[in-house]
Order: structure tokens, then C-alpha cells, then sequence
């Protein structure tokens, strides 16, 4: 905000460091947050000249009385409403500490305002209100802060003035929230009686409040603790992105645990593939010598080249995190539609994303209650138990062993619909990563290239069932084959027969589906041949997924034969059983089939023959740099 | 790691974060001393290089120094640097106070730039503690289709993890120093040897804290003449980073008008 004047940052010109403590003030509308943060930032002097009068002066302007809360509340629309509609930090210091103060709205109708900044805490002060007392919110609350994992939770009795600064009054309150807070593995670290308004027990103990012999809040806010450092836990640094620039392939990611140097010797999870960290590249000055921690966002280089992803885990051998595609996680809900058993989801633990289905709710509790109101879906603003099957493998820890990556969000639509902390991992079959050394082909591809007259490449056909993918893959295959190359059929349903045997139909199986048809193909493709693959395929995610395995080799086809010709072809009589109902899943009927976007070429198989077809293929992979047109002196070259 | 390395390495996980997961982004480069940071955080993300354009939304009023900044270090960090301009101020609405006016044809310029590259994402150098609206912002911060930022549905954003989905046809604004301070800024300019524009230093007892259009922007005084000097200067001074700026002082929500319609 503009008052911030005191610059928080450690970064002095003498280089003196001050602890950094992040925390969130939360409770109840009404309860008095943003005043007590208004008297905060005006007791530790911490406002710019000029800003009280100016509000002072607005307030008069408006006929109101002036507020404390008016500092902050510095949007239009807060102003209007008297709420403060979303999170804001402040920044303040106190005798020993800066203090980043995030600021949440106690609104229901904002709890995702609230958990957005109380994710970032340290500490937290829950605000009650002493005529009012615990209210819903209060509790709802004090269980999202257990379950956000901040522990130091200071309790501010506020508008004691209201009860006439009353010890009793105060004992109870005090008694009640304590309670609930232990009840929950959370002790208060003070709870303190205040007038906001006034100021008594913010930064001074008033003789109003003579009884109490506690801290003041500020005093309680000097005495929190900053995040605890996670160097001393097991390495963990989820791969952000893998860098080609130049001729490094770099690894790049943040260690969100442990920490590493050149030279050691590494798993990536969840394949379990082993390799040793050649270098630590940076800019710039490269490479980088010394040990790097948690918190850094670095780029290593390998001494071998292994296939890695976006969301792989790299850690150290001995003590990498578990595989698994099923997890047990207790979260909070946050979307307008319950979460049910069943619903398909996307998980996102770090920058691993998974398809997700929700096996069982174990539990759905309305945090206000306390009651466990149903075991059938949680509602909004509820938080629960529940238990995930993953449509790919990932590597995670529970929370208990490491905050940073035992947590997950997930999203629903592209947004954020809830998140929470992973309480076991099933380890599955492969709970020690086991030491893969992929074995690399004795012929370079360039040999192949040079007799097959093509390179390797991932063909995909997709669309809808009876559109023509077989026929055309045949035609094609008959076709390079003669001219010869070396094509290799992956047909969806063949492949089903043996390979995939073990998937169903189910939107997580069917992107298991096409994540093996695509990891066969591009095997085949880095191997010179060209992997001709027909299959529905009709999610683009699952697609976009092929494509990133295959990378440059991928090729997408849309056989786009009108959705009336298919059915009436029906070689197979799929399309009768599922009008009839007979066949469940069955893509074509309904709207499940996505559209390619951006499809390399797409075909209509109503239109014309099956030569004429494959001609187009042909050309087109000749003008995408698959065919050679010309026989190329490969040799010349090497 | 001190308090800098912390700020830099969150700045290159939200770097790495916008570029992995958008299709087209752009960085906005306003020439001021947190762009300038801005753009040496994507080269540290991206080991030397910046892999998307850089964009300069000109109201063609800005300061000789900040042009000759811009023509110079364009060309030595090598970005792909594009300068787009603003509609006339005709073209803006009439009933914003005159230097907010003056400033929404920032907000117009940048929405032909959207319009012409399609970009889905812009890398923007905001900070939580410039301004109170911009406290309130998120990290990865979804704007609609006029650019228009709705700051009562805001997405939840924790952990780290942002929503990286843009609605059809609108753009995600992506904010790498948003949780940095002036103070932080000046003293990780220093530690890196980042070049700035001199204005911001003291001359004749004045500087700029903060450079936008010649016409709306003032100096306020001062004698800080180094950066060390300035770091001193913002550990003792209570006036606000952006007195100078004209527009924010017009009228109460003349600045929250301006960032809700999408100024930056």
C-alpha cells in the first residue's frame, strides 16, 4: 500500500538482517481486523505524514465518524460496503522483527480471499469480539489455519471497552477458543484482551486492562517465530521446465527442500531414472560452485541425457519421495459445486498436474460447526477427507514429512477450486525407486534415416469412431512401406487387446490410454520408424499430451469425417449398440469428441478416396520434413 | 540466502511459471528502475536470454533519458523490442481527471498492442507497496476482455500455485515483483550492477522516485545522489513513493478507476 514507508527489506546499506515474519490477521466480519491493523501500523509508527489527516479529512467530508479501519480499507467499494473484500499486505516493524502484516477479509462469501493469505503466514491473530464472542467464523477459521499448517495462532479479545474491560467476560472467551484451537493440535501462543479503537493492549497494557499480565499484541507479534527452514529436510526440486537455449539442457526448477551441489548423484521420480548433477548453471556468472538450498530457483545440467517432464521430482538416492497414483488428502473446498465421489479433477502438486477421479469422501465437515455434516460431497467453503486415484504416476510426500510437497491444489474449469495437504501416499508396487539406466539403440538415427529415406515420426490420426483412421493408417503403411520406408501400426483397439488390457473407460484410464500409445510410438519414432497411430483420442488434453512426449516428431491428423457419415458407416455396429444404450462411454454419440485445434492436416474421408487421402499424408509429411523428397547423400554429412 | 536471493528466486519461479505456462507472453518494459530489474530477473530465470518480446506501450512523453535508455540497452540485452503506441487523448474518456486521462492512454495502447500480437499473458512491473489497489492484486491476475480487472472476483492464489488459464480471448497479467519494496529494488539494482536512467538521481536538490510521462510526472526533493544514498533516504522519508505522479491525486479512486479498467 502507499502508507508502507518503513522500507521491511533487511537489505540496508549497513547489512543488517531483521527476521521476516509473514502473518494474517483473521476472524469474524466485524470483529475488528482492520482496525486493530489500523492502530498497529499508527503505534509502531509506520504511516506516512499526511495519511491520517487525510483520511480524518474524507470521514469529515462524509459525514462519518473516522475509523481505523479507513487505512485500510483503501478501495472504493470497501468503503462503500464497510468490508474489506480482499487480502492486502502491510508492512511494519517491531522492536526485534518486520512484520508483513496480510490482511483477509472475515466475510464467508471471501473465504477464498482469506486462505489466499493465510497460505503465506507464519503466525496468525484470530480477532473475536467480546460481546459477540466465537462465532461460526471464528471456528471456521481457527480449523483453516490448522489446516493451512500455521501453527503460532495468537487470540485478540477485541472491544473490551463494549464489556467493560470484564476479566470474566475475557476468561471465557479466552476458554471457549482455546478449547477449540487444542482440540485441533493448536495452542494459542497468547491470548490478549484489547480495545482497537482505543488502544489499550496493542502496543500498551492500559490501566483498564490492569488485570491482564500477558503481552500486548505487539509484544506477541516480537515474539513469533520465522518459517522454519527447510534446508535440514530430504532434497526436493520439482522440474519446472527443461531449457534448450543453447547447447545445455537444463533442468530448471526451485528447491523447495534439502539441498545439492555439482557432483551428486540423483533420482528422477516417478520414473526412478538415475543420473548425476554435472553442473549448476546460472547467470550471469556460470557455472555455480557451492552447495545451493532451499528457496533457491536454479538450473542443473546432467551427466547423461534422460528423458524428463515438467512436474518430475528430483531428489536424492536414498531418500526420494514415493511413487504412486493414488493419495489420501484432507482439503478445503472453495467451488460453488460440491465435490462429490467420482468427479474428475486436475491435481496439481508443485508443476506436476494429473488427471485426477475422487475414489472416496471420508469425511465433509462445514468448519463453522464442527460437524461432520455428510459423507457424500463438501460443500463450499467446507473442508474433508478425501481419497484420489491419479491417471499418471507422481512422486509426493505426505504433508507431515514435507510441507512444500505434500500439498496440492486443484482446479476445476482452469481455476482453482480447492487445495489441501496429502496425509499418506499409497506407495504402490514401486515404493524404492529402482536404478533405470535407459539403454540407448546401437544404430545412430541418422543410419536408419539413411535407408528408410524418412526420419522417425509419431502420425496420429484421430477422430471419430468409423471416421476412417484404420483404413487410412493401412492405406498409408501399405504406402511408405512400398516406398521403403518403415511404418508400424498402432491401432487403438489393437493395442487394447494386449499392452492396454488393463484400462477401462474412464476419463483417468482413457488418458492412461494415450499416454502409453504415445510413449510406444515415440519409442519407435527416435528409432527411425514412422509410428502410424489411429485412435479416437477425443480429449485435446490427452493429445497435447501425446504431442509433448513426442515432441517435434508429432503429427496430428483429424480425420474430420462428418459425425452422420460415421454413423451411418458403423463397421463395426458401435453406433447402434449405443443408441440402443447397450454401450457406455462411447464416444460419438453425445459431445465429448474435442475438435483438434491446430491439427497438421485434416481430412475428410467423405469426400474423397482413400489414394487421394493418402496422397495428402504423403505430402504433407514431405513438406513437414518426415519424407525426404530427394535420396539425401546422408553419408556426405556424417 | 539473504532477503535479496529470496526476492530473486520467487521473481524466477513466477518467471518460469508465466513462460511454461502460457502460449504467448510479452514483458512490459515502462524503462523505470523495476522494468529494468524486471528484465535482468527473466535473464537470470532464463540463463542470459529473455524468450519473449519486450514491450514498450509509448506515449511517446516520455523523458529524452528514458528513450536514449531504452535504444541503448535494448540493442546490448538483445530483446526483441516492440515499441507500440498510444491512441490520442481525444480517443479517452472524457470524464477522468486530466493527468489520469493523460495516463488512460496507456491503458489504450496496451489493449491495440493485446489486440495485434494476441498475447496471453503480460509480464507486468507492479509492486504491492507502490499504491493500495495494487496491494490487493494477484500474482498471475486474470483480466477480461476490455482488460478490465474484476477485484471482486479474484481467483484464490495459494502456495504458489496460480491460475494460468485465461478466460477465451482475454489475458492474464503476470506480476514477478510484486511482493518486492522500493527499498528492495533500489538495493538489488546495486548488488547486480543494473544500469538505470539518472534521473532518479539528485540534481539541484531534487529526483525522480518514480518516472512515467514528462507532463504528469514531478520530482520530489532530495539529495540522494548514489543508490546508497537513496537506500538512506528511504529508511528515514514517510512521503509516499508516487507523490510525484499526478494522477494518483486528483481525486480519491482516480487511480483505482484507471486499474480497474486495466491500467497497469
Amino acid at each position: 500500500m502507499n502508507m508502507i514507508v518503513t522500507p521491511a527489506s533487511p537489505a540496508t546499506p549497513n547489512g543488517t538482517t531483521r527476521p521476516q515474519v509473514r502473518i494474517v490477521i483473521v476472524g469474524h466480519v466485524d470483529h475488528g481486523k482492520s482496525t486493530l491493523v489500523g492502530r498497529l501500523l499508527h503505534e509502531t509508527g509506520s504511516l506516512p505524514d499526511g495519511k491520517l489527516e487525510m483520511l480524518k479529512a474524507v470521514s469529515a467530508r462524509r459525514g462519518m465518524p473516522f475509523e481505523w479501519s479507513f487505512l485500510l480499507d483503501a478501495l472504493q467499494t470497501e468503503r462503500d460496503q464497510g468490508i474489506t473484500i480482499d487480502t492486502t499486505q502491510i508492512r511494519f516493524r517491531t522492536n526485534s522483527r518486520d512484520i508483513v502484516l496480510i490482511d483477509a477479509p472475515g466475510h464467508a462469501e471471501f473465504l477464498r480471499n482469506m486462505i489466499t493469505g493465510a497460505s503465506q503466514a507464519d503466525g496468525a491473530v484470530l480477532i473475536i469480539d467480546a460481546l459477540e464472542g466465537v462465532r461460526d467464523q471464528t471456528r471456521r477459521h481457527g480449523y483453516l489455519l490448522h489446516l493451512l499448517g500455521v501453527k503460532q495462532v495468537a487470540i485478540v479479545v477485541n472491544k473490551m471497552d463494549r464489556v467493560d474491560f470484564s476479566a470474566d467476560r475475557f476468561k471465557e472467551i479466552s476458554d471457549e477458543i482455546s478449547a477449540h484451537l487444542q482440540g485441533l493440535g493448536v495452542t494459542p501462543t497468547a491470548v490478549i484482551p484489547i480495545s482497537a479503537r482505543d488502544g489499550d493492549g496493542v502496543a500498551e497494557r492500559t490501566d483498564r486492562v490492569g488485570w491482564y499480565k500477558g503481552p500486548t499484541v505487539v509484544e506477541a507479534l516480537d515474539r513469533l517465530e520465522p518459517a522454519r527452514p527447510l534446508e535440514a529436510l530430504a532434497l526436493r526440486l520439482p522440474v519446472q521446465a527443461i531449457y534448450k537455449f543453447d547447447d545445455r539442457r537444463i533442468v530448471a526448477g526451485r528447491i523447495e527442500s534439502g539441498s545439492l551441489i555439482a557432483g551428486d548423484e540423483i533420482v528422477i521420480m516417478p520414473a526412478g531414472k538415475i543420473a548425476r548433477i554435472k553442473t549448476v548453471e546460472s547467470w550471469p556468472v556460470t557455472p555455480v560452485a557451492g552447495r545451493q538450498g532451499a528457496g533457491r530457483s536454479v538450473g542443473i545440467t546432467l551427466d547423461r541425457e534422460l528423458f524428463i517432464e515438467r512436474g518430475d521430482i528430483v531428489a536424492h538416492v536414498g531418500s526420494a519421495p514415493s511413487e504412486t497414483r493414488r493419495l489420501r488428502a484432507r482439503i478445503f473446498w472453495l467451488h460453488d459445486k460440491p465435490l462429490a465421489k467420482g468427479d474428475q479433477l486436475l491435481v496439481r502438486c508443485g508443476p506436476k498436474e494429473s488427471r485426477a477421479t475422487v475414489v472416496a469422501i471420508e469425511k465433509a465437515v462445514d468448519p463453522g460447526e464442527l460437524s461432520s455434516v455428510e459423507n457424500k460431497a463438501i460443500s463450499r467453503n467446507h473442508v474433508g477427507e478425501i481419497d484420489i486415484s491419479l491417471s499418471s504416476p507422481i512422486a509426493a510426500d505426505p504433508y507431515t514429512e514435507n510441507p512444500r510437497t505434500g500439498r496440492l491444489v486443484i482446479e476445476v474449469s482452469g481455476r482453482i477450486a480447492g487445495g489441501g495437504l496429502v496425509l499418506s501416499v499409497d506407495a504402490g508396487q514401486r515404493a524404492v525407486p529402482v536404478d533405470i539406466v535407459p539403454v540407448e539403440s546401437a544404430l545412430r538415427p541418422d543410419e536408419r534415416s539413411a535407408r528408410y529415406r524418412h526420419n522417425g515420426a509419431v502420425v496420429w490420426l484421430t477422430g471419430l469412431p468409423a471416421s476412417g483412421k484404420s483404413t487410412l493408417a493401412k492405406a498409408l503403411e501399405r504406402r511408405l512401406f512400398t516406398n521403403g520406408g518403415s511404418p508400424i501400426l498402432l491401432d487403438g483397439d489393437t493395442l487394447r487387446a494386449g499392452l492396454n488390457n488393463d484400462l477401462g473407460f474412464s476419463a483417468a484410464d482413457r488418458s492412461e490410454n494415450i499416454r502409453r500409445l504415445a510413449e510406444v510410438a515415440t519409442h519407435l519414432a527416435r528409432n527411425g520408424h514412422i509410428a502410424i497411430v489411429a485412435a479416437v483420442s477425443p480429449a485435446r488434453e490427452d493429445r497435447a499430451t501425446a504431442r509433448r512426449i513426442a515432441d517435434t516428431a508429432f503429427r496430428e491428423i483429424h480425420v474430420a469425417t462428418p459425425a452422420e457419415v460415421c454413423e451411418d458407416r458403423d463397421p463395426k455396429g458401435h453406433y447402434k449398440k449405443a443408441r440402443a444404450g447397450a454401450l457406455a462411454s462411447f464416444t460419438g454419440i453425445g459431445n465429448d469428441y474435442e475438435r483438434p485445434e491446430a491439427a497438421e492436416l485434416v481430412i475428410d474421408t467423405s469426400a474423397r478416396t482413400v489414394a487421394d487421402a493418402a496422397d495428402e499424408i504423403e505430402r504433407m509429411l514431405k513438406t513437414t520434413g518426415v519424407l525426404f523428397d530427394e535420396l539425401v547423400d546422408l553419408a556426405a554429412n556424417i | 540466502m539473504d532477503h535479496l536471493d529470496q526476492l530473486e528466486a520467487q521473481s524466477i519461479y513466477i518467471f518460469r511459471e508465466a513462460f511454461g505456462r502460457l502460449k504467448k507472453i510479452a514483458l512490459l518494459w515502462s524503462l523505470g528502475k523495476d522494468s529494468n530489474v524486471m528484465i535482468w530477473l527473466a535473464r537470470k530465470a532464463f540463463f542470459g536470454r529473455l524468450p519473449f518480446p519486450a514491450l514498450h506501450v509509448d506515449t511517446g512523453k516520455k523523458f529524452p533519458e528514458m528513450y536514449r535508455f531504452r535504444d541503448h540497452y535494448g540493442k546490448e540485452w538483445e530483446l526483441d523490442l516492440r515499441v507500440e503506441p498510444c491512441p490520442p487523448i481525444d480517443a479517452v474518456d472524457p470524464t477522468l481527471p486530466p493527468a489520469a486521462r493523460s495516463a488512460a492512454r496507456k491503458t489504450e495502447g496496451l489493449k491495440m498492442a493485446l489486440g495485434k500480437f494476441g498475447f496471453d499473458g503480460l509480464i507486468a512491473g507492479i509492486r504491492r507497496d507502490e499504491e493500495a489497489t495494487r496491494a490487493k492484486e494477484r500474482v498471475f491476475s486474470p483480466r477480461g476482455l476490455e482488460g478490465n480487472w474484476d477485484v471482486r472476483d479474484q481467483p484464490p492464489e495459494f502456495w504458489d500455485h496460480f491460475n494460468a488459464s485465461p478466460p477465451q480471448g482475454a489475458h492474464l497479467r503476470i506480476h514477478p515483483i510484486l511482493h518486492w519494496t522500493e527499498a528492495d529494488i533500489w538495493a538489488y539494482t546495486k548488488r547486480e550492477n543494473i544500469p538505470i536512467i539518472p534521473l532518479y538521481l539528485a540534481k539541484d536538490g531534487k529526483r525522480y522516485r518514480s518516472l512515467g510521462d514528462q507532463d504528469i510526472t514531478n520530482p520530489v526533493a532530495s539529495t540522494a545522489s548514489t543508490i546508497d544514498e537513496i537506500l538512506v533516504e528511504l529508511e528515514q522519508t514517510k512521503v509516499p513513493e508516487r507523490a510525484g505522479r499526478a494522477l494518483d491525486h486528483e481525486t480519491e479512486d482516480a487511480f483505482e478507476r484507471l486499474r480497474v479498467a486495466g491500467y497497469l
